[in-house]
């Protein structure tokens, strides 16, 4: 591989995990109540794989990050005011809808063509980020689906940790069963890393990669090409909220002993 | 008329992991309730027929393998290969899978590959006037979608915990293996082992009887206005050894890591609960010193039996959330716990 990485994170919005969710019956199928109004954040995985892949572009010299979002344009742009500020990327818009009921084939299928039109961008080279799983759909499959559609044939699930060795090859942590880790090493790029939480935190907000973004982001919105992606096939015969709320029965005036005991019976009962 | 396959991966023992054993008895379920449809079997590994052999009386009509030193570990290139191959030959309608980390990074791909669709974390399936519905949560557990589809193949990724494990005789399965051809690059991946976390503690279990959940409150500055973060070390690893629990936390806490505050050092974001972290299913579930509402609830969404020590009476947790609320100082009781667990 001659030069970096050029790393492509896909990455859209959730909403606000504080947020209450409800679902009602839209004209296309199941929706969020007031799905445009709620506060949406960066899909957490997907944030966790953007700053990894930023984290690598600074160390290795020569690489790029993009940032491929699929989701309703005005969404992504009260978005960027706050990602783009953390760190350098150029973003490609997909204007479509982000919530959980669409088709993660659709999906792919929109993510991997609007990948396939990046101007520029090496294949050779090419690391295809993102989350493991969606705090949406949380189907968990996108990603695998988007790399095979660019012809990627090695492919990671729930990355920890990507170390880059002397010889160019990859040293991959992935989560498996059991609270381990299985350890693998890659000859090196083309790979699709979806990421777990990695290992570093949330950037803080830097004013002068947001103005740089900023160059990129407004066009990138404005160029923005429609990605009408549903859930062909599907049919929801009922989406619901668990109806379950327990009856808690608050324990104030029992002595340390006493609730100590009460614990014990109950976890040998 | 439907052709179910049931697939499943051996593990390094040769045998099946028990979530394929729940798979398995979706899949006989299905075959059962579907009229005039074909069930067949295939596995995955190093060496199949031991774990064919122990599945032989499922009533599946015929077995299948992809065997090899290539197959024995889990990669996504090989796997994918893999089943693809098993999905060819059968011609299948409906795959069913369990939920392992080796299926979840191989499953997709192989869809994208066969033109099917694919729903993952299954957690219901029913037969209703001959169409199948399945049941899966959308947004981290929040909400549940009862649906069906048109396409076919469809993928049947199934949960543990959902169906009881597949029990019946062993017997000679008689496996046919499936040749698959491996391109030159498909073993650009090599796996070097498998490693715990850097916490050289195993803390997660995912067949205790208990998770024991550890919040912030831990790490924060008691009532005499210091840390106990040595104190709280031994109670919670006393815990897990007494009650052989898994070790679940919020995601304050494993941030702390990160952030560079004081930290548990057995606690990494695979402890994680809720939102950003895993839904592990458990019989009971004890919440210590856990401030989180909604976003930490979400991780207990299939722990059965809940309970929680908080010094908050109105704690998130008291809101419907846990069975019982116990207003104490989690590091009297959980010591005083330890004590009798250990008599």
């Amino acid at each position: 591989m001659n030069g970096g990485f050029h790393i492509v994170v896909c990455g859209s919005i959730v909403p606000d995990p504080l947020q209450t969710l409800a679902p009602i019956e839209g004209p296309t199928g199941p929706a969020l109540k007031n799905e445009l109004m709620l506060p949406a954040v960066l899909d957490p995985w997907a944030g966790h794989a953007l700053y990894e892949a930023a984290n690598l572009a600074k160390n290795v010299p020569d690489s790029k990050v993009w940032l491929v979002s699929l989701g309703p344009k005005a969404k992504l742009q009260q978005l960027m005011m706050s990602i783009a500020q953390k760190v350098s990327f150029e973003l490609v818009v997909l204007d479509g809808p982000a919530g959980g009921f669409t088709d993660p084939c659709e999906v792919a299928a929109a993510l991997a063509g609007g990948i396939n039109g990046i101007a520029g961008l090496d294949r050779s080279r090419l690391l295809l980020f993102g989350g493991c799983s969606s705090a949406s759909r949380d189907a968990g499959v996108t990603m695998q689906m988007v790399a095979e559609q660019l012809g990627i044939g090695d492919q990671f699930l729930g990355v920890d940790e990507l170390t880059i060795q002397a010889d160019g090859s990859m040293k991959l942590l992935e989560r498996i069963e059991g609270g381990q880790y299985q350890v693998s090493t890659c000859t090196g790029a083309p790979a699709m890393l979806a990421w777990a939480t990695g290992n570093l935190p949330e950037p803080p907000n830097n004013p002068q990669i947001g103005m740089m973004n900023m160059r990129t982001v407004m066009p990138a919105l404005q160029k923005a090409q429609p990605a009408p992606v549903g859930a062909a096939g599907v049919s929801y015969l009922g989406v619901e909220l668990p109806k379950q709320r327990r009856e808690t029965r608050i324990v104030k005036d029992l002595s340390v002993d006493e609730v100590a005991r009460e614990i014990v019976e109950w976890l040998k009962g | 008329m439907e052709k179910i396959l049931f697939i499943a991966h051996t593990q390094s023992d040769g045998t099946l992991p028990n979530v394929a054993r729940e798979a398995l008895s979706a899949a006989v379920d299905l075959s059962k309730k579907l009229p005039g449809s074909s069930f067949v079997a295939g596995i995955i590994g190093q060496e199949a027929n031991q774990a064919a052999d122990s599945i032989a009386s499922c009533g599946a009509a015929g077995f299948l393998s992809v065997t090899g030193a290539e197959f024995a570990v889990s990669r996504y290139a090989t796997d994918a290969a893999a089943v693809e191959a098993l999905v060819r030959q059968t011609g299948a309608t409906l795959v069913v899978a369990p939920t392992t980390s080796r299926f979840s990074r191989a499953l997709p791909g192989v869809v994208q590959r066969v033109q099917g669709r694919i729903e993952t974390h299954i957690s219901g399936m029913d037969i209703v006037e001959g169409s199948l519905q399945i049941q899966r949560w959308y947004y981290r557990q929040r909400m549940v979608a009862t649906l069906t589809r048109a396409q076919r193949p469809w993928f049947l990724v199934i949960d543990g915990g959902v169906f009881p494990a597949w029990q019946g005789e062993p017997g000679s399965a008689n496996a046919e293996n499936v040749a698959v051809q491996l391109a030159a690059d498909t073993l650009r991946t090599q796996v070097i082992g498998v490693q715990a976390p850097s916490t050289n503690t195993q803390t997660i279990r995912p067949e205790a009887e208990v998770l024991f959940v550890a919040g912030a409150g831990w790490t924060k500055k008691q009532a005499d206005g210091q840390l106990h973060l040595k104190d709280a070390e031994e109670l919670i690893l006393g815990f897990l050894k007494n009650c052989n629990a898994s070790l679940g936390s919020s995601k304050s806490l494993v941030d702390q890591s990160v952030e560079g505050e004081a930290v548990l050092p057995f606690m990494s974001h695979l402890n994680q609960v809720g939102q950003t972290g895993s839904t592990p299913r458990h019989p009971k579930g004890l919440a210590t010193c856990c401030h989180g509402e909604e976003p930490h609830a979400v991780g207990w969404r299939f722990i059965n039996e809940r309970r929680a020590i908080n010094t908050d009476a109105n704690c998130g947790w008291a809101q419907g959330k846990a069975d019982v609320l116990y207003v104490a100082d989690a590091f009297q009781v959980m010591a005083k716990v330890n004590e009798l667990l250990a008599q």
